[in-house]
C-alpha cells in the first residue's frame, strides 16, 4: 500500500499498485493484486513463488504482453520516467526489446524454427538499432560472442534445430540484448536446462549484467538460483508480495511464515531421512481468494485477525519488509533450521538385505535407419552396459543430465523398451524373453511412477478405474475385494476413499501424483521405479510426496530406483547413488561417498554446478565447458574426456575400467588405479535370492 | 389394411441411427465428462440455435422415412372379402401424405412463385366480349395456383397479404405458447415466480441457451407459418418444368441430404477409426501397410473413383430388375450404394488424423503405466486410446456431414449422384442448369434449393463449431 516514497533518481523501474486480472465469462479474477516493485540499474530483483502465484503475469504485464483474457486493472509502471501503461501501442513496441527485454523459459519454442539465427537477430537490430546489412551482421557477431557462442559466424547461418538447448538459450539472450535494454526480464530462464548448462547460463547473465549495468527482474521458483543471482528478493504468494528483503537478510532470517516454510520444505542432507516440513493445502485458486491474509488457511500461526484483515507492510529490518500480522518475536523463530533427522529412512544394513533387482550389463541401442530400404546405419547407444543391484527396502538414485539414458534404464528394466543386450533379474527370475504369462505375473513386482502427473493419468477414467486397472490386469479378485483394495490404497497415499469416484482433472498436481503412486501400489510391488516424480511439482508439494515415499518405504519395505537430476532429493532420500554419463555409470557408491567425496571429475562438476539455496561460502565452482555429446557418436576413449580438465592421453584412447575405492564405491576414471577383476561386473540371476 | 408398410434399407439405417443417437445420449448422461461437454454445447447460443434448425430438418427427414404403399380402391368401389388387396406401385411416405395437396396439384409447366398464371405464353382461346372465340397468345391461367380466386385475379395481392398477416398472428400465438410452456417448466423445476422464470429463460446466463432456441423458433415459425398457409392455394416457390411444386421437391430433398450425410459417416467411421488406431498404436509393418493403403487411395482423383463405382453399380442394378418390387426400392439401393462409395473413398482424412493422435497418445505416460501392468494391447486401445480419441471423432462426424451434403449436390450435378427419379438438392440444381439459360430466367427452383441447402449446411457447420469448442480439450479449458 504505502510504498516507501524513495525519491532516488536512479530507479529504473517503479511499479505501484499493479493489478492484473483475467477475464472469465463476465467475472474478473485477480491474478496480481496490488504489487509494488522498484528496481535500480545494476540490481537483480528476484520474484520467488510457487506456480500460480502471479509471477509470470506480473512480468508480462510490465511489457503489456498479457494474453487475450488478461487485463491490467489498475496501477502504474514507471520505466525511465514514463508510465508504460499509458503509452500508445506504437511507442510500447519501442520499449519492448529496446527498453526492457524478456527471456522466456523454454528455449526450444522461443525461436522461430524456419528462420536462421542471423535473420532473427537482424530483425531485432533493424527494429531497435536501425541497423542493416554488414553493420547488423557485425553487431550480431559481437552479440553472439558476448553470450559465449563459439564460432559465431557459422552459427549465424544456422537454424534453431541445429543448436543445442543451452545454445538456444544463449541465442535468446543475445537477441534480448540486441536492443540494448536497460532492464532484462528473465522468466525462469534456466528451468528447462540441465544443472551444468544452468550454471553456465547463470554465470553468463551475471557477467552481462555487470558489464552492461542492466537491471534484471528474475522470476523463479528455485531458491538456489535466487541465492546465486539476486540482490533483492520479493516473495509472491497468491498475487501479492508478502515479503521483500535484501539477499543477506532474506537467507539469514526469512520472516514470513510462507518463506520459512519454503525453506523448511527443501530436501537436503540436513533433513536426511526425516520428515520434510510441508505446507498443507495449496495456493488458493483465483476465483476463491480468501478475504484476510491469503496464506492464513495454510499457516500454522494463523489466528482470527489473519482470517479477517489483510495485513499491511511492516518494516522488520533495513529494507526488509513483510506482510504478516504476527508479532516480531514469533516471526524470528523457524528460520533455516531443519526438521528432526531421527526416524529416518530405514538404514538397512546394505550387506544383509537380499538382492531384489540385479541388472547386468544392460544395453539399449536404438537403430538409426536411413534410406529407402531403411537400412541400419548406426546405433544410438542410449544405455551401454549398465550394471546395478538393488536390495529390498533400499533406494538407489540414478542421476545424470538429460540425455544420459537414465529414463531409458528405467523403462528397459520395466520391459517397456526391449533391451539389446544384458540381463535384468527380478527376484532371481530373468525378465524379457520367456513365456508371456510368466512375464505378466512378474510385472506385478515392479511398478513405475512417472514425471508428469498430468500426463500419467487417463483423463477419461475415474480414479477408481485407474487404480483398479492394475489389479484387474493381474487377474484380481471380485468387485467387492477390488473396491476394498482401492479404498485401502487411497488411504495409504493420504487421499479420502471418496476420491475413487472422481476424475483426475478435479485434483491438483500433488494429489494427482498421489493417485499415480496409489495406482503403482495397488498391485503390491516390491520395486518402484520413480522417474523424476517431483520435478513437475512445487517445492511444498514435492516435500509432501517425498515424505509419502519415505513413509511407504518404511511401512512396506519397498525398493526404489529413483531417477532424478535433483541432488537435494538424492541427498534426502537415497541410500546409494549411481551417476550416469552417456549411457554408462561413471560413479557408484553410498550416498555419502558419492555426494561428500565425489571422485569422478564429472560428479564433481555436477555437484558444484548445483545452486545451493543458502549463502554459500564462495568455493571455486567447476564449470563444465560444452554440452553432453550425442549418444549416437560418443567420443572415443572416456566419454567425458572432451569436457574434462584432468583428461590425459590415456583418457582419449580407452574407456576406463572400474576402480574400486571402497567396498561400495566404484568409479570409472583413469585417475584412479584399476582394480578390475574377473568376478566384478554384476550379479548373476541364480545368485539372487527370492 | 389400408396400406402396406414398405421398409427401405435407408429407412432402417436412419431409424437405427436415431436409436444409436438416443442411446449414446443416455450413456453420456451417465458419464460426467461427456455430460459436462454436452452441457457446454447447451450453453452455446449459436450451437443451440443451429441445433433447433437441424431438429426441424431432422423431423422433416424422419417423417419422410416412414414408407408405405396405399391400398387401391377395388373396382367400382366394392370390395369382396375373398379378393386379395391390391396396393399401388407408388411408394409414399408419411410426409407425402401430409403434403398431398402439394404433391398432387401439378401444373402443366413452369410458374413463378405465388403466380396465378403460367410463366410461358401459350396460344389460348378466349371468348371475347362479342361472344366469339379468339385465339390469343397469353399466359394461361394455372389449374391450381390461386384457383380459389376465380376470375378475380386482381385480388391476389390482398389475399396473400391477408394470409400472411393471419399467419404471423398464428405464429406469434404458437410461439407464445412455447414460451409459456418453457417458463412453466422452469417455474415447476425451480419453484420461483413467473417473472423470475421469464428472466432466467430470456437471459440464459451460463445455463442452457433457451433464449437462442426461442429466438430461432420465433424466426422459424414466422417464416414457416405464412408458407404453410399460402401453400394450400398457391405454389409458394413456383413450379418446375413438369409443373411440380418446388416447395414439395425441396422438402423431399431434405431426407436425401440427411441420408447422404449420416449413412456415409456410418460407413466411414469404422474404417477410419479401426485403421487409424491400429496404424498409430502398433507402428511397424501394420503402420506401413495402412499408410500405403490410404496414400494410394487418396492419390486417385475422388470424382473418378466415385464415377467408376457408381456406373458399375448402375449396370448391376439395370441388369437385375427382378430384385426390386418398386422404383423407390431401386432408387433407394442406388442412394445407399452412393453412401457406401462416398464412405469408402473419404475415410482417409479422418484415418490420418486419428493415426497422428494415436501416435501422440501411445507415448503418454498413462499408456506406459498400463503396459507396465501387463494390460493387453486390445484393452489399452479400448480403454485408454479410443475414449481419448472420441472428441476428434465427434468433431469430424459433425463437420463431415455438411461437406457430404455438398458432395451429393456436386455428384448429382455431374450425373453420377442419386437416381434421377429421386428428388435431391443435386438433381434440382442439375435441372436448374438449363433453366438459367432460358429467357426470361427461371430462378425460383435454384433459389429454393439453394436456400434450403444453405440453411441446412450452415446450421450443421455452426453446430459443428459449437461441438468442437465444447469437446476440444484445449479450447474447453479442462481435459
Amino acid at each position: 500500500m504505502n510504498a516507501p516514497a524513495k525519491s532516488c533518481g536512479d530507479e529504473l523501474l517503479t511499479v505501484r499498485q499493479l493489478r492484473v486480472a483475467f477475464a472469465q465469462g463476465r467475472a474478473l479474477l485477480p491474478a496480481v493484486d496490488g504489487i509494488d516493485l522498484r528496481l535500480a540499474a545494476g540490481e537483480t530483483l528476484a520474484l520467488l513463488g510457487e506456480s500460480g502465484c502471479g509471477k509470470s503475469a506480473t512480468a508480462l504485464a510490465l511489457l503489456r504482453l498479457l494474453p487475450a483474457a488478461g487485463r491490467i486493472v489498475a496501477g502504474e509502471v514507471r520505466f525511465g520516467g514514463r508510465d508504460l501503461l499509458r503509452l500508445p501501442e506504437s511507442e510500447m513496441r519501442a520499449v519492448r526489446g529496446g527498453g526492457m527485454a524478456m527471456i522466456f523459459q523454454e528455449p526450444a519454442t522461443s525461436l522461430n524454427p524456419v528462420l536462421t539465427v542471423g535473420r532473427q537477430m537482424a530483425e531485432v537490430l533493424a527494429r531497435h538499432r536501425s541497423l542493416g546489412g554488414t553493420a547488423a551482421q557485425a553487431t550480431a557477431l559481437d552479440l553472439l560472442s558476448a553470450v559465449g557462442i563459439a564460432d559465431a559466424r557459422r552459427r549465424l547461418g544456422e537454424y534453431p534445430f541445429q543448436l543445442s538447448g543451452g545454445m538456444k538459450q544463449r541465442v535468446m539472450i543475445a537477441m534480448a540484448l540486441a536492443g540494448d535494454p536497460r532492464l532484462l526480464v528473465a522468466d525462469e530462464p534456466t528451468t528447462a536446462l540441465d544443472v551444468t548448462i544452468q550454471a553456465q547460463i547463470l554465470d553468463l547473465l551475471r557477467r552481462l549484467q555487470v558489464e552492461r549495468a542492466m537491471g534484471m527482474l528474475l522470476i523463479t521458483h528455485d531458491l538456489g538460483v535466487v541465492a546465486q543471482m539476486a540482490t533483492r528478493i520479493g516473495v509472491m504468494y497468491a498475487g501479492e508480495i508478502v515479503e521483500e528483503a535484501p539477499r543477506a537478510s532474506f537467507f539469514a532470517t526469512p520472516r514470513h511464515p510462507y518463506t520459512q516454510k519454503l525453506f523448511a520444505a527443501l530436501p537436503g542432507l540436513a533433513r536426511r531421512g526425516g520428515q520434510l516440513q510441508t505446507i498443507p493445502g495449496q495456493v488458493p485458486s483465483l476465483s476463491a481468494m480468501p478475504a484476510g491474509c491469503r496464506f492464513a488457511a495454510r499457516c500454522e500461526h494463523a489466528w482470527d485477525r489473519c482470517r479477517q484483515q489483510s495485513p499491511q507492510w511492516r518494516q522488520v529490518a533495513l529494507d526488509h519488509r513483510v506482510r504478516c500480522h504476527l508479532e516480531d518475536g514469533r516471526l524470528v523463530a523457524g528460520g533455516n533450521a531443519g526438521g528432526p533427522a531421527a526416524d529416518g529412512v530405514p538404514v538397512a544394513a546394505a550387506a544383509a538385505a537380499p538382492t531384489l533387482l540385479a541388472v547386468d550389463d544392460l544395453r539399449v541401442h536404438f537403430a538409426i535407419r536411413r534410406g529407402v530400404l531403411q537400412r541400419t546405419v548406426g546405433h544410438v547407444r542410449a544405455v551401454d552396459g549398465v550394471s546395478l543391484a538393488l536390495a529390498r527396502g533400499r533406494t538407489l538414485a540414478l542421476v545424470g543430465e538429460s540425455g544420459c539414458g537414465k529414463t531409458t534404464v528405467g523403462k528397459a528394466i520395466l520391459q517397456l523398451l526391449p533391451a539389446s543386450g544384458g540381463s535384468v533379474c527380478l527376484l532371481g527370475e530373468q525378465l524379457g524373453g520367456g513365456r508371456q504369462r510368466a512375464q505378466r505375473a512378474l510385472r506385478r513386482h515392479m511398478q513405475m511412477i512417472f514425471q508428469d502427473p498430468f500426463a500419467s493419468l487417463n483423463p477419461r477414467l475415474s480414479v477408481g478405474e485407474i487404480i483398479a486397472e492394475g489389479i484387474r490386469a493381474q487377474g484380481g479378485g471380485g468387485r467387492a475385494t477390488n473396491e476394498a483394495a482401492i479404498a485401502a490404497v487411497l488411504q495409504q497415499v493420504g487421499l479420502p476413499a471418496e476420491a475413487a469416484i472422481r476424475y483426475p482433472h478435479e485434483f491438483s498436481g500433488g494429489q494427482r501424483q498421489r493417485i499415480a503412486i496409489a495406482r503403482a501400489l495397488a498391485v503390491q510391488p516390491e520395486l518402484v521405479i520413480c522417474d523424476e516424480p517431483t520435478s513437475a511439482l512445487d517445492v511444498s508439494v514435492q516435500a509432501q510426496i517425498l515424505n509419502l515415499l519415505a513413509t511407504l518405504q518404511r511401512e512396506l519395505g519397498l525398493a526404489y530406483l529413483f531417477i532424478t537430476h535433483n541432488f537435494a532429493v538424492v541427498d534426502h532420500l537415497a541410500h546409494e547413488v549411481a551417476v550416469m554419463y552417456l549411457g554408462r555409470i561413471v560413479e557408484h557408491g553410498g550416498v555419502d561417498e558419492v555426494l561428500r567425496s565425489p571422485q569422478h571429475p564429472y560428479t564433481r562438476a555436477l555437484l558444484s554446478a548445483v545452486p545451493s539455496p543458502r549463502l554459500a561460502a564462495a568455493s571455486e565452482p567447476i564449470r563444465l565447458p560444452g554440452e553432453i555429446p550425442s549418444p549416437a557418436a560418443p567420443p572415443t576413449g572416456c566419454h567425458f574426456h572432451p569436457r574434462c580438465r584432468q583428461a590425459g592421453e590415456s583418457c582419449r584412447q580407452a574407456y576406463p575400467p572400474p576402480s574400486q575405492l571402497s567396498a561400495t564405491h566404484v568409479v570409472r576414471c583413469h585417475l584412479y588405479p584399476s582394480t578390475v577383476d574377473a568376478d566384478r561386473g554384476g550379479v548373476a540371476c541364480d545368485r539372487a535370492e527370492t | 389394411m389400408p396400406f402396406l408398410p414398405v421398409i427401405l434399407w435407408s429407412d432402417v439405417l436412419i431409424w437405427l441411427l436415431l436409436l444409436a443417437a438416443l442411446a449414446s445420449g443416455w450413456l453420456s448422461a451417465g458419464n460426467p465428462l461427456w455430460r459436462s461437454a454436452w452441457q457446454r454445447v447447451g450453453r452455446s447460443r449459436a450451437g443451440m440455435a443451429s441445433a433447433t434448425l437441424l431438429l426441424a430438418f431432422a423431423i422433416v427427414g424422419l417423417l419422410d422415412s416412414l414408407h408405405y404403399r396405399p391400398r387401391l380402391a377395388a373396382d367400382g368401389g366394392q370390395r369382396t372379402a375373398g379378393q386379395p388387396a391390391v396396393y399401388a406401385v407408388e411408394v409414399l411416405s408419411l410426409l407425402d401424405a401430409l403434403l398431398t395437396p402439394l404433391r398432387t396439384r401439378n401444373e402443366k409447366t413452369y410458374s413463378e412463385p405465388l403466380a396465378t398464371r403460367a410463366h410461358a405464353k401459350e396460344t389460348i382461346e378466349v371468348r371475347g366480349s362479342d361472344g366469339r372465340l379468339q385465339q390469343v397468345r397469353d399466359h394461361p391461367r394455372l389449374r391450381h395456383g390461386g384457383a380459389h380466386l376465380g376470375a378475380d385475379e386482381g385480388r391476389r395481392d390482398a389475399d396473400v397479404a391477408g394470409r400472411v398477416l393471419q399467419a404471423l398472428g398464428l405464429a406469434l400465438l404458437a410461439w407464445a405458447a412455447v414460451v409459456l410452456a418453457v417458463c412453466g417448466g422452469v417455474v415447476r423445476a425451480r419453484g420461483c415466480g413467473w417473472r423470475l422464470a421469464w428472466r432466467r429463460v430470456w437471459r440464459s446466463e451460463g445455463e442452457f441457451a433457451w433464449n437462442a432456441i426461442l429466438a430461432t423458433l420465433a424466426a422459424l415459425s414466422l417464416l414457416a407459418m405464412p408458407v404453410a398457409l399460402l401453400a394450400g392455394d398457391y405454389h409458394v416457390f413456383g413450379t418446375d418444368k413438369v409443373g411440380q411444386d418446388v416447395l414439395y421437391q425441396v422438402l423431399k430433398s431434405v431426407r436425401t441430404a440427411l441420408v447422404i450425410g449420416l449413412v456415409t459417416t456410418l460407413v466411414m467411421l469404422p474404417l477410419s477409426v479401426l485403421l487409424g488406431v491400429l496404424a498409430g498404436y502398433f507402428r511397424g509393418w501394420v503402420d506401413d501397410l495402412i499408410q500405403y493403403l490410404y496414400t494410394t487411395l487418396s492419390s486417385i482423383p475422388g470424382v473418378l473413383l466415385i464415377a467408376a463405382a457408381v456406373l458399375m453399380m448402375q449396370v448391376l442394378i439395370d441388369t437385375h430388375p427382378q430384385w426390386f418390387a418398386t422404383a423407390a426400392e431401386r432408387a433407394d439401393l442406388r442412394l445407399l450404394a452412393l453412401c457406401f462409395i462416398l464412405g469408402v473413398t473419404s475415410w482417409t482424412g479422418l484415418c490420418r488424423l486419428l493415426r497422428g493422435e494415436t501416435l501422440k497418445l501411445r507415448e503418454l505416460e498413462y499408456i506406459q503405466a498400463a503396459q507396465a501392468f501387463g494390460v493387453s494391447s486390445l484393452r489399452i486401445i479400448g480403454r485408454h486410446i479410443l475414449p481419448n480419441l472420441m472428441h476428434i471423432v465427434i468433431i469430424a462426424l459433425v463437420m463431415d456431414f455438411s461437406s457430404l451434403v455438398l458432395a451429393e449436390a456436386v455428384l448429382s450435378y455431374v450425373g453420377i449422384g442419386v437416381d434421377p427419379t429421386m428428388i435431391s438438392f443435386g438433381t434440382m440444381i442439375n435441372n436448374a442448369r438449363l433453366e438459367l439459360a432460358r429467357e426470361p430466367l427461371v430462378w425460383w427452383s435454384l433459389a429454393a434449393a439453394f436456400l434450403f441447402m444453405f440453411s441446412l449446411v450452415l446450421a450443421a457447420n455452426l453446430f459443428a463449431d459449437a461441438v468442437r469448442d465444447a469437446f476440444d480439450p484445449r479450447l474447453a479449458g479442462s481435459p
